[in-house]
């Protein structure tokens, strides 16, 4: 007995491919948990951390089967135990909170229903007792009326008390390991520090264990005891929290650490660019959902862009800044207001541009796997664009697409490559590429580097802003992610409840003093300092101030 | 494009399971018997060969004569390539019409979608049959007719099929992509909304031919469907249901061609859909 809650002794995990052959995704992987500490995975996307977790509950995922290695929880190997036994301790000794709590929750059943499932079908508490279970931990876990909010059904609960309810029903059965799968990453910046101090509340006040996973190194900073950072299922660097963010040892995590989104000590105006008359104006436009007009998104917003420069949108989710994209672009017509291209009115529906204009204007979207057909080849995907705005033949589209490649840094042989045999990065390069395909003025980026891991995203960024200088495009950047907008924008509009709250050149929005709710979102980004979060906590309580709609 | 085909051909061969391999090896041949009819087959349609009626199998006659002295054999083969080429065609226009009236419901929705979607409703909740005999009896049993009226009953069920995949399509990005590029619908539907409902659709038409086979067969035993003196396999069933009475297996014959028709696409569609989610060969199995 060591006295650890878990060891993990030499984990080895493959991947069988659909004719059999094993590749090891997961490698020699050895760490250990002790009573009441919280250990965190971190790695980007593809470096195990998910199927560690997984493991420690004696999961592997459809395709992946364990090679070697053992799991020891208290003393006995979860490898070992045949299906009824690991069914035994899931959910009880060991439980698991997964990333998205909206896409785990069942949508038909009440909260409390689904919360109070697991000791119930064990037999280990009445209903009644469940019931009352549950309410003490909504109350600790800081939830809004934890007596009724359980008979809510999820769709009527925010993204971050969703996140917290599924906390408290992994807590149902006072498991001695908690398992906490990116829970924060889905959600606002200002929503996530409130979820990540109730999840550190339940932590310390109940003495469980936890392994927490994610990618951001400056969330992990506030939570973890310990870190392990994970490579392409290797192990990198151990150690206590304290050591690996201010004295890394191994070339990656300072590589990490340099990528992770925190705010920009100073706040630098980029070199004025695009001067003269506004390349696009929006004015005055409201625009939103429903049928009676009765759901409005954006409400008398107004913004102009100059030619090559970046204008950057932040806003938390639902602020409007997506909505604002979709205007311009056209794929949504406002109720009211007007857009101007070269102070040229331009028509309010897609249907009524020309065909100049729609070129003109382009888009980039935030999920590249999804916004690549998938049965499409790449010179297909960018060669539509060059057929259907330029009459191209067929000789010039070839020559045009390996071009449009190597502008965005990828080998012209990619063209004969499907989606599927791309890299995230590479999606979203491709993505642009369509984008620069149809030689517009104007490209609007929705979150272009929100899907992505830290270190491919500087690399888009950067990708970004070698092309602004070459080819004289203007951006549109929208992101709920106020470190990328301080490094790539000239001028800032800051969104809330489809309202620009604030507008003007990047160094004058985002260095001191803000408006409050400026304020407030460049508090909520994460710092790399163990103890940030009670700062911050305590800058709180003694303001005030509130996050929106939470 | 020539290397993609290889591979694919390959991993075809790879993944293909001995129950897949009979199912496509009777397929073929059937196939094959329908096309070929007029030369495999030893005697004509309609000769009549023998004064008697159900002469058992015995020389020149393979499988025996049926109610009319004319060979068994041969007129399984004319049988086969009827009701194949029948079913084939009511498949065909059935996926044109099902196709294009339910990615249209997708992509436009809203009225568009409400109103064609529940008058496919109302279609679907009468009787297949009862409707084909409705129309049949009043236009007359001809094979256009039937083609028609059969295509048009299934092309309902297709439109259900096409529109689902369609509305879970049209909601991605990469529709959104190129509707904001100012694409028009015809290249929507072909480009980008068809290659990526292929895999459902393919397995549907295994289905909805097997279907079409069964439907007529059904009409031509009702003597509804194909007229003598041209014979599909339900034709050649009811003609020599008396065969049973004499001792003979004549009707049996046509109902095993059916059955293997019918039963191989079934194995093949699953094997098929199966192949497409599989992600471990285990999955295969």
């Amino acid at each position: 007995m060591t006295g650890n809650v878990i060891d993990v002794r030499n984990l080895s995990v493959d991947a069988i491919a659909k004719r059999g052959e094993r590749t090891p995704i997961v490698q020699d992987i050895s760490f250990s948990v002790a009573p009441g500490k919280v250990v965190a995975l971190i790695g980007e996307s593809g470096s195990g951390k998910t199927t560690i977790s997984l493991a420690c509950l004696g999961y592997a995922r459809p395709g992946c089967a364990f090679r070697g290695g053992e799991i020891l929880l208290d003393g006995s190997d979860v490898l070992q135990l045949d299906l009824v036994g690991r069914q035994q301790i899931r959910g009880v000794d060991i439980s698991y909170v997964a990333q998205s709590a909206a896409a785990s929750f069942n949508s038909a059943l009440s909260i409390n229903r689904q919360v109070t499932e697991i000791p119930q079908i064990r037999n280990l508490m009445s209903r009644d007792g469940a019931t009352r279970k549950a309410a003490a931990l909504y109350g600790e876990l800081d939830l809004p009326s934890p007596e009724t909010i359980g008979q809510r059904y999820p769709h009527q609960v925010s993204g971050g008390q969703l996140q917290r309810l599924m906390a408290a029903m992994a807590m149902m059965c006072s498991p001695k390991l908690l398992i906490l799968d990116e829970p924060t990453t889905a959600l606002d910046v200002t929503t996530q520090i409130e979820v990540l101090q109730a999840f550190k509340n339940l932590v310390r006040e109940n003495q469980t264990s936890a392994i927490y996973v994610s990618h951001d190194l400056a969330v992990v900073a506030q939570i973890a005891d310990e870190i392990l950072v994970l490579k392409d299922g290797r192990m990198v660097e151990y150690g206590p929290t304290e050591t690996i963010i201010t004295v890394p040892r191994q070339g990656y995590t300072r590589q990490l650490i340099a990528a992770a989104h925190v705010m920009p000590t100073e706040v630098t105006q980029r070199a004025s660019r695009g001067a003269g008359a506004p390349l696009l104006s929006v004015n005055g436009v409201l625009a939103g959902y429903g049928r009676q007009r009765d759901v409005p998104a954006l409400r008398d917003v107004s913004l102009d862009v100059r030619a090559a420069e970046t204008v950057g949108v932040i806003g938390e989710s639902g602020s409007g800044k997506s909505t604002l994209g979709r205007v311009v672009s056209g794929l949504m017509t406002p109720w009211k207001g007007e857009i101007l291209l070269r102070g040229q009115p331009l028509a309010a529906s897609l249907k009524q541009r020309t065909r100049d204009e729609l070129r003109e204007i382009q888009i980039v979207f935030q999920m590249a796997d999804v916004a690549l057909n998938p049965r499409h080849v790449v010179a297909k995907i960018l060669g539509r664009p060059l057929a259907f705005y330029f009459g191209a033949d067929r000789h010039a589209i070839e020559s045009r697409v390996g071009e449009l490649l190597e502008l965005v840094g990828l080998d012209p042989a990619f063209a004969r490559r499907f989606p599927r045999e791309l890299s995230g990065g590479q999606k979203q390069r491709v993505n642009l590429a369509r984008a620069l395909a149809a030689d517009p003025q104007l490209i609007i980026c929705d979150e272009i580097t929100s899907a992505l891991d830290t270190v491919v995203a500087e690399a888009i960024l950067d990708l970004l802003v070698s092309l602004q200088d070459r080819l004289n495009v203007a951006y549109i950047f929208i992101s709920h992610d106020i470190s990328t907008i301080a490094r790539i924008a000239d001028r800032v509009a800051v969104m809330r409840d489809g309202e620009v709250v604030e507008a003007g050149p990047t160094a004058e929005v985002l260095r001191p003093p803000h408006h409050d709710y400026t304020d407030l979102l460049v508090r909520s980004v994460p710092d790399l300092k163990v103890g940030w979060l009670e700062a911050v906590m305590e800058h709180r309580r003694r303001t005030g101030q509130q996050a929106a709609g939470n | 494009m020539v290397e993609h085909a290889a591979t694919a051909l390959r991993e075809f061969r790879r993944d293909l399971t001995p129950t897949a391999t009979l199912c496509l090896l009777i397929l073929s041949l059937i196939l094959l018997a329908a096309i070929l009819a007029p030369f495999l087959a030893p005697y004509r349609e309609g000769e009549i060969l023998t004064t008697g009626s159900f002469v058992s199998p015995g020389e020149g006659l393979l499988l025996g004569s049926d109610y009319l002295g004319r060979d068994l054999f041969s007129r399984l083969f004319y049988g086969l390539r009827l009701t194949v080429a029948v079913s084939f065609m009511i498949a065909i226009l059935a996926f044109l019409v099902g196709c294009s009236l339910g990615f249209l419901a997708a992509v436009l929705g809203g009225r568009f979608d409400m109103l064609i979607s529940r008058l496919v409703d109302a279609l679907i909740a009468f009787p297949a049959i009862m409707l084909a005999l409705i129309v049949l009896t009043a236009l007359g049993p001809s094979i256009p007719v039937l083609v028609v009226t059969i295509a048009f009953i299934d092309s309902t069920r297709v439109f259900r099929v096409a529109r689902a995949l369609g509305v879970d399509i049209v909601v991605q990005d990469y529709i959104e992509a190129a509707t904001v590029r100012g694409e028009r619908f015809g290249w929507l539907m072909w480009h980008e909304i068809l290659p990526n409902a292929l895999v459902p659709l393919a397995a549907e038409f295994g289905i909805r031919f097997t279907y079409a086979i069964l439907f007529i067969s059904a009409l031509s035993f009702l003597g509804l469907g194909v007229q003598p003196p041209q014979a599909d396999l339900g034709v050649l069933i009811r003609e020599n249901m008396q065969g049973l009475l004499y001792g003979t297996f004549s009707p049996i014959y046509p109902a095993l061609c059916i059955a293997a028709i019918t039963v191989s696409i079934n194995l093949l569609v699953d094997w098929y859909l199966r192949r497409n989610d599989a992600s471990s060969p285990e999955d295969l199995q």
